[in-house]
């Protein structure tokens, strides 16, 4: 009974700040919806078991991701005045398209059952949450299987840090530089030492 | 209706689904709430593998969500990297003046 | 070989002067061409000497050349009397006119090849002469007309000049025509295109007929009429005629030797080998008459008012071609073949004597601007003197043997039709005679109009060009006397042979000993009076001619302007067609087969891209909403149709 209140209250704000993500006016005010999106889905996830995954979306979805969305569109200098022209006209045929959608999704939802032979099919079975913790059983999972598909996520994260780098780096007219061959390239002539008397300059 | 089923998880991953489809075209006025809309779908996409993955029992789907998660964060930073440079470039993130495309 | 040789000399030296002209230089080719030419004219009359005097015919056999169903065709040269005559003819008068070209041309440019030219023309012409079937005839026949076109326009810069050639070349085509229709029509009648067996199986389709346009015509004389109709392209009769005044554009030596003696003459040559065949069709051999009589009279009395030397001479060879016309059409073929060998002389003499003078006024042609020269060029002054004579037909000359005898024939014909041509060639006569000497008169006769400077230049021509002039004076002067024996005397039999069929119900030309004493006398007296009439207009009273023509300014425009004939093939047949070529290019071509193809489809894609390109606006959220679009269709159609 609990579990079903936790989860409508979880669920219906999942949805409410869905909607005002797309239909807000501040941009702003979009992302934080989203933040509030993500926290409620991380309880969703809580409640199906899922603790690691619970945290893993809280910690880099909300904490850099989000916050990645919020650094820019406080740096984009956005004209709040042009703003939703064309909204409601595209709404009766979008939503009409949409409402579809979800009926089929909805339809599929419902009538699914699980196939004969899903039980053997299973790749890793759970193991018994009082032994071995969530993050445990992904951790073991996650190293010895999963291992090059691990590190080909790193190496897909080391890509786009570079990519995003490399994307928006501009070099800009009379910022002084170091410049590394040159320091590295410098040997004893180009000091040099001078006695100088005090009080007389050089 | 008070037993939380697969079902129940199922249908919030799809009208969340819907709601990142419907905004990725619904919005005129930024290109910023398109990129959300896009996080949205993805939320769908992790929450219906997840669901999956309790009800039969079987770990990959959490793993499959690990990478997922992964990947949308990276596909989040160079989209607003591009944006970044558009806005640079063109002086507006209006949906409508991104038309460069038109033949 | 001797035959071979003949025919093929000239061939080497249009190939030599023509491929190697560069090589071997101008002299060079004027000598290489020159020298096979005369060669090629002492064996000529070696085969005349065998052939027609000693009386041996013979056919050459070249190769095989077309093997193809029931068509089977050789190339070989078959050479009798008829064809030794015209081998003869042709390849004397042609080197004279090489010989006199060393000098006439000596200061143009493309000496070469206008050899080369002349030499391609003389081999086309022997290879026409020596036709054993009707499609090498039909070969030479083409060849000379594209040697033709190629020496009228020599001076192809000169507009004038171009369209002259196109213009010969085109009145040639549509003779053409109605010569394959001939050839046609025989190879449909008898199976095969080969002279010999034509001639033998010609007696059995005496009175087939055919139906044409709902009228019953017989087929003999269908195809004679058709073999007439390319004659009268190639001699320049009436209504096929209008190529011949142009044709003066091209050098003065092309004129005597392709328009005066060999080319024009092919369509005799032609009539006179068919002879077996005409001889069976009186219709043809009337309208054959008709036709030469009548372009006899036309080009006469155009004739006596052209002011252009070369048009005077080239209107006087026209009428001439229309006696020997009228001559085959009485079925007198000697007669005409005699009179196209005298004819070749005085006429190539005339032309060239013509040439003589306009080199020496400095390029002037009009004979308004000349006279009073005769002093200065007494040789050519005598040898047109000489040819004139013979035209005219005065006594001993070589033209009174050959004209007589076509007159005398014609009264003896005793058909209506040869009535009509004798009274005509007399009436021609006189105005043959008119018009020879008022070009006497007016070019070297009288007070000099020409200006003083052209006047102090005037001299004679070098000897390379005088000596022709010389040779075919001699001709003009001496063949009418040497050859009436043989052409149509006593000894015409024997030597004919086979050559000439002439049947006996045509028995014109054995009639003319007995004709009536005043008919013998007629031409002489017809010539008397031109030339009386000639004196009195240009020598007696000088301005009679002007005060006529103030009288009837009509009949005298009439006259200038060649009976309109240019301007009504101008009316009737070349603005219509420009019109046809013109509608077929804007709406057939242009508008229909490019409009449908190329421009059509090349239109059709660019619009048909821009219509798609319309597709594409740039915009994202248009191209996420179809992708949702699709999206939903494709789930739509899976869950419906295919769970």
């Amino acid at each position: 009974m609990s579990t079903a209140l936790i989860f409508y209250l979880f669920a219906g704000l999942t949805v409410a700040s869905g909607v005002m993500v797309v239909s807000a006016r501040n941009p702003v005010h979009s992302v934080l919806w989203l933040i509030l999106c993500f926290f409620n889905t991380a309880g969703l996830f809580l409640l199906l078991g899922a603790e690691f995954l619970a945290m893993v979306l809280v910690i880099v979805y909300v904490g850099a991701v989000a916050v990645l969305f919020l650094f820019v569109v406080m740096m984009l200098d956005v004209n709040l005045a042009e703003l939703r022209a064309g909204f409601l006209h595209y709404l009766p045929l979008g939503g009409l398209v949409g409402a579809v959608l979800l009926g089929e999704l909805v339809a599929v939802a419902f009538a699914w059952s699980p196939g004969k032979m899903a039980s053997s099919l299973t790749r890793a079975p759970m193991p018994d949450l009082a032994q071995v913790s969530n993050t445990q059983a992904l951790g073991r999972l996650l190293y010895t299987d999963y291992v090059y598909l691990f590190q080909a996520a790193g190496l897909i994260l080391l890509v786009a840090m570079i990519g995003a780098i490399l994307l928006t780096h501009r070099r800009r007219e009379g910022v002084r530089r170091q410049r590394i061959a040159d320091q590295v390239a410098r040997d004893a002539s180009s000091v040099e030492l001078r006695k100088v008397p005090s009080g007389r300059g050089v | 209706m008070f037993e939380i089923g697969l079902a129940h998880y199922l249908i919030v991953a799809a009208i969340l689904f819907t709601l990142g489809v419907v905004g990725i075209f619904l919005n005129r006025k930024n290109v910023i709430i398109i990129m959300m809309s896009i996080e949205l779908i993805l939320l769908a996409v992790n929450l219906n593998l997840v669901a999956f993955s309790s009800a039969l029992h079987d770990l990959v789907g959490q793993v499959l969500a690990m990478f997922v998660l992964t990947v949308a964060a990276a596909e989040a930073a160079i989209g607003l990297a591009i944006i970044v440079v558009f806005f640079r470039s063109r002086g507006t993130i209006a949906v409508e003046d991104i038309s460069q495309l038109k033949g | 070989m001797i035959v071979i040789a003949t025919v093929f000399l000239p061939l080497l030296g249009a190939a030599i002067a023509g491929l190697f002209g560069r090589v071997i230089g101008a002299r060079g080719a004027q000598i290489v061409t020159c020298g096979l030419l005369v060669a090629s004219a002492v064996l000529a009359a070696q085969v005349f000497q065998r052939v027609a005097i000693d009386g041996v015919p013979e056919t050459v056999l070249l190769a095989n050349w077309i093997q193809s169903g029931t068509l089977s065709l050789d190339w070989a040269l078959k050479v009798d009397t008829l064809t030794a005559v015209m081998l003869v003819v042709v390849t004397w008068v042609s080197a004279a006119v090489h010989l006199y070209s060393i000098g006439y041309m000596a200061h143009d440019r493309s000496i070469p090849r206008f050899q080369s030219y002349l030499s391609l023309f003389t081999f086309a012409m022997l290879m026409l002469v020596t036709a054993d079937n009707l499609v090498q005839m039909f070969f030479g026949w083409e060849g000379v007309g594209l040697a033709s076109y190629l020496l009228i326009g020599f001076w192809y810069e000169k507009p004038s000049a171009s369209a002259a050639a196109i213009k010969a070349f085109i009145v040639n085509r549509i003779g053409d025509f109605g010569f394959l229709l001939g050839i046609f029509g025989l190879f449909l009648l008898f199976g095969t295109l080969s002279l010999e067996a034509i001639f033998a199986a010609a007696p059995a389709k005496v009175g087939v007929t055919v139906s044409l346009f709902g009228a019953r015509i017989e087929v003999i004389t269908l195809c004679c009429l058709l073999l007439f109709v390319g004659a009268m392209g190639k001699s320049a009769q009436l209504g096929l005629h209008t190529w011949l005044p142009d044709a003066m554009e091209g050098p003065t030596p092309v004129s005597a030797l392709i328009h005066a003696a060999t080319m024009v003459t092919a369509g005799v040559f032609l009539v006179a080998r068919m002879s077996p065949l005409f001889e069976l069709s009186d219709a043809a051999l009337a309208t054959v008459a008709v036709v030469g009589a009548a372009t006899a009279l036309f080009a006469a009395t155009v004739g006596c008012v052209q002011n252009d030397i070369k048009r005077i001479i080239a209107y006087s060879t026209c009428s001439q071609l229309g006696y020997m016309f009228f001559a085959l059409g009485v079925s007198a073929y000697q007669a005409a073949i005699f009179h196209l060998m005298t004819h070749a002389f005085f006429k190539a003499l005339l032309f060239l004597a013509a040439g003589s003078v306009i080199h020496a006024m400095s390029d002037e042609q009009d004979i308004r601007r000349m006279g009073g020269i005769w002093k200065h060029v007494k040789v050519t002054w005598a040898l047109m003197w000489i040819g004139s004579l013979a035209l005219a037909g005065l006594p001993f000359f070589a033209g009174y043997y050959s004209k007589d005898v076509i007159l005398e024939a014609a009264w003896s014909a005793g058909t209506p039709v040869g009535q009509i041509a004798f009274w005509v060639g007399l009436i021609a006569a006189v105005l043959t005679a008119f018009y020879s000497w008022r070009l006497l008169l007016l070019v070297f006769h009288g007070r000099p109009r020409a200006d003083e400077q052209v006047m102090a230049h005037v001299h004679e021509s070098p000897a390379v060009m005088i000596v022709p002039l010389l040779f075919l004076g001699a001709g003009a002067m001496f063949a009418g006397v040497i050859g009436y024996d043989w052409f149509v005397g006593a000894q015409s039999h024997e030597f004919w042979g086979r050559a000439l069929l002439v049947l006996d119900v045509h028995p014109a030309l054995d009639l003319i000993h007995h004709v009536p004493g005043w008919v013998a006398l007629a031409p002489t007296v017809a010539a008397a009076i031109g030339i009386a009439v000639a004196y009195l207009f240009y020598v007696f009273v000088p301005g009679l001619p002007a005060a006529l023509a103030g009288r009837l300014p009509g009949l005298h425009r009439f006259l200038l302007n060649k009976w309109y004939f240019d301007e009504l093939y101008d009316l009737m047949v070349v603005r219509p067609a420009f019109r046809l070529g013109r509608g077929l290019w804007k709406g057939g071509d242009v508008a229909l087969i490019d409009g449908l193809g190329p421009d059509g489809v090349a239109a059709t894609s660019v619009r048909v891209g821009r219509g798609v390109a319309a597709a594409e606006t740039g915009s994202l959220p248009l191209y996420a909403f179809v992708m949702l679009v699709g999206v939903a269709a494709f789930v739509t159609f899976y869950l419906l149709f295919v769970r």
